[in-house]
């Protein structure tokens, strides 16, 4: 148990270590390696911190020995834990079959943006391990400018404006945070999450204690993408490398997320947090309008990595959905499909990027027929898609299953219609990419397609045997999402 | 007199909003990250505003004094300033590469060209 306390930061300091080394190797195998390297590491590391927390321990390690609440301390729960299992996870399987796309990509300089993609993904995990809320704002603002960098490297030029516009709304999210983190301060003159989680019941309820609660939601909203403040996310998945559009739409935003419910459920308590703002109604409406805005433009779009994109808004509204019903139930089941949506966008966004690689181009007119030219890559989407749909027996029948389940508990039928219908609505953007691939014939003049190298499809379908894995066995995935929703909780009321 | 006393809240307001106008109506990108840098710089006044300990001298231990004023927001501030230049430094190198890429760097002529892309 102690081993693992002083190797946990480990999770963080690897990458953010092999980041700088990465970009000083020369050549294209080295950073590829350093990093892939690097990832595994992290994720044996994080596998090994969970299997330590799942009873309900906290660890705790404070940063060059300064106690704290003085230091800055790592607090890793359930919670923590288990998002960070998801981002090195994720990042371990798609490195591998990231690489002959990286290398058809960013032909130059892939020291660099391997070493971005360190820079990027410690932050993720700096923001997701540590206890202290200046730090968040820290590791945000690291992997956030990171992540501008990267989406930056896309080949056509429209990836430059759409990292510019996320930067210009990332670094306002951002400053938001600041903001509220800056009322925090001023109201208890501590920043440590758990310090405050204390002293902030015995504050005065004040108006500046509201107004701080109100700048962390919604600047975290912007990093989360919750419509209608998602302009940003299309365009930056749609016109980023292949690689990080899937890592991204796997981890970026779940991360937010979970700082969002860190903040909400654990350092204001959830009595306050729900009562002091109508965060209940104005959260459910905001992941309403996503389930619905999201499928709906997904069902319009002609470019299939748009089209997972406007997807994702659907699916943080489904998350969003679960917290809005301010039940353990709600919670839970927003960290089941936290989990299961990275899963499932991972493999739909790598299939994906395997169509864009070998066909040239992720317009769905010029994938007509391609499914009998690329079986193995379709195929795996389709699995992949069947599982975003929400069909047993896959990992998002099991998120929507406890979601809906939540609703009934709650009472409100109501919204097992709303998350049918909008399930229907991805069946229809799913289908109509199936039908376009498998039933259309191949125009002649369409130029020869070949089925990717078997060694990228493996990280694919390993992917996708993780969704129906999941779907089966649901230990992990339950058993994770519902130690973190309590370890969130942590024994308190909820209004 | 209490208007006057919260004098330095008046100013990071009146700055926070200029700076978030400026980021929203100027389709110029290099005056959209001003207004970032005016934005980001109000927050930074409004965390140093909180540090200052009335009566309080600086924060260097000497004999004779007893009050201090808050050094910690100072520090919080150094490395928000130094992550306030890496996004100003993004934001200028994005700018660059998008004007060689477009010829412009007004957000609306760029949309003129971008036509299909709207969201």
């Amino acid at each position: 148990m102690s081993s693992i306390t002083e190797l946990m930061p480990f999770i963080v300091l690897i990458p953010l270590i092999a980041g700088p080394i990465c970009a000083l190797l020369p050549g294209r195998a080295l950073p590829w390696l350093l990093t892939t390297v690097s990832m595994a590491t992290a994720f044996v590391l994080s596998a090994m911190t969970l299997a330590a927390v799942f009873d309900g321990a906290t660890l705790s390690y404070a940063f060059g020995n300064w106690a704290p609440p003085v230091g800055i301390e790592y607090r890793v729960d359930a919670a923590n834990a288990f998002v960070a299992l998801l981002i090195t996870g994720v990042a371990s399987v798609l490195l591998p079959w990231g690489r002959p796309i990286v290398d058809a990509e960013v032909p130059e300089r892939q020291g660099s943006f391997y070493a971005l993609l360190l820079i990027a993904l410690a932050g993720l995990l700096g923001i997701t391990l540590t206890g202290d809320v200046f730090n968040v704002f820290v590791f945000l603002e690291i992997s956030s400018l990171a992540t501008y960098g990267l989406i930056a490297h896309g080949r056509d030029r429209r990836a430059l404006l759409a990292a510019f516009r996320y930067l210009i709304m990332g670094t306002v999210g951002a400053t938001f945070l600041l903001i509220g983190i800056a009322f925090l301060y001023i109201l208890t003159g501590t920043l440590n999450m758990a310090d405050l989680a204390t002293r902030l019941p015995s504050t005065e309820a004040s108006r500046a204690m509201q107004v701080a609660l109100g700048f962390i939601v919604v600047g975290l909203a912007i990093k989360l993408a919750l419509f209608p403040l998602h302009h940003w996310l299309p365009n930056a998945y749609t016109y980023a490398p292949s690689l990080i559009s899937a890592l991204l739409a796997a981890t970026a935003t779940k991360v937010a997320l979970y700082v969002m419910l860190r903040f909400i459920y654990d350092v204001f308590e959830p009595g306050y947090s729900f009562t002091a703002l109508p965060l209940s109604a104005a959260l459910m409406v905001m992941a309403l309008g996503g389930m619905f805005a999201g499928s709906w433009l997904a069902m319009m779009q002609t470019n299939l990595k748009r089209m997972l994109a406007y997807s994702s808004v659907a699916q943080v509204g489904y998350m969003v959905l679960g917290v809005s019903l301010v039940t353990l139930a709600g919670l839970t089941a927003a960290f089941l499909h936290l989990f299961n949506h990275g899963l499932m966008k991972a493999a739909l966004f790598a299939s994906a990027g395997l169509v864009a690689w070998r066909c040239g181009s992720v317009r769905l007119e010029d994938m007509r027929g391609i499914g009998r030219e690329m079986p193995w890559t379709l195929t795996a989407f389709a699995l992949a898609g069947v599982s975003l749909i929400g069909i047993p027996p896959t990992a998002g029948f099991i998120s929507k299953w406890y979601l809906i389940s939540a609703a009934m508990e709650d009472g409100q039928i109501w919204l097992v219609v709303l998350i049918l219908i909008t399930s229907l609505m991805a069946l229809v953007y799913i289908a109509r990419v199936v039908e376009i691939a498998w039933l259309q014939p191949r125009p002649d003049d369409a130029p020869a397609v070949q089925e990717a190298h078997w060694t990228l499809l493996v990280p694919v379908w390993l992917l996708v045997a993780a969704n129906f894995w999941f779907g089966i066995d649901t230990r992990l995935t339950v058993g994770g999402a519902s130690m973190a929703a309590e370890a969130l909780v942590g024994g308190r009321l909820l209004p | 007199m209490t208007v006057l006393s919260f004098f330095n809240y008046w100013a990071v307001i009146v700055l926070m909003m200029i700076g978030y106008y400026c980021m929203i109506v100027r389709g110029n990108m290099i005056k959209k990250i001003i207004g970032l840098g005016i934005f980001q710089t109000s927050v930074f006044i409004l965390f140093i505003s909180a540090g200052k300990v009335i009566g309080g001298a600086t924060p260097v231990l000497r004999e004779g004094v007893d009050v201090y004023s808050n050094p910690l927001p100072h520090v919080l501030i150094l490395t928000a300033i130094v992550v306030g230049i890496a996004t100003t430094a993004v934001g200028l190198a994005l700018t660059v590469r998008i004007r060689e890429a477009y010829g412009s760097i007004d957000d609306d002529a760029i949309d003129a060209v971008e036509g299909d892309d709207r969201a």
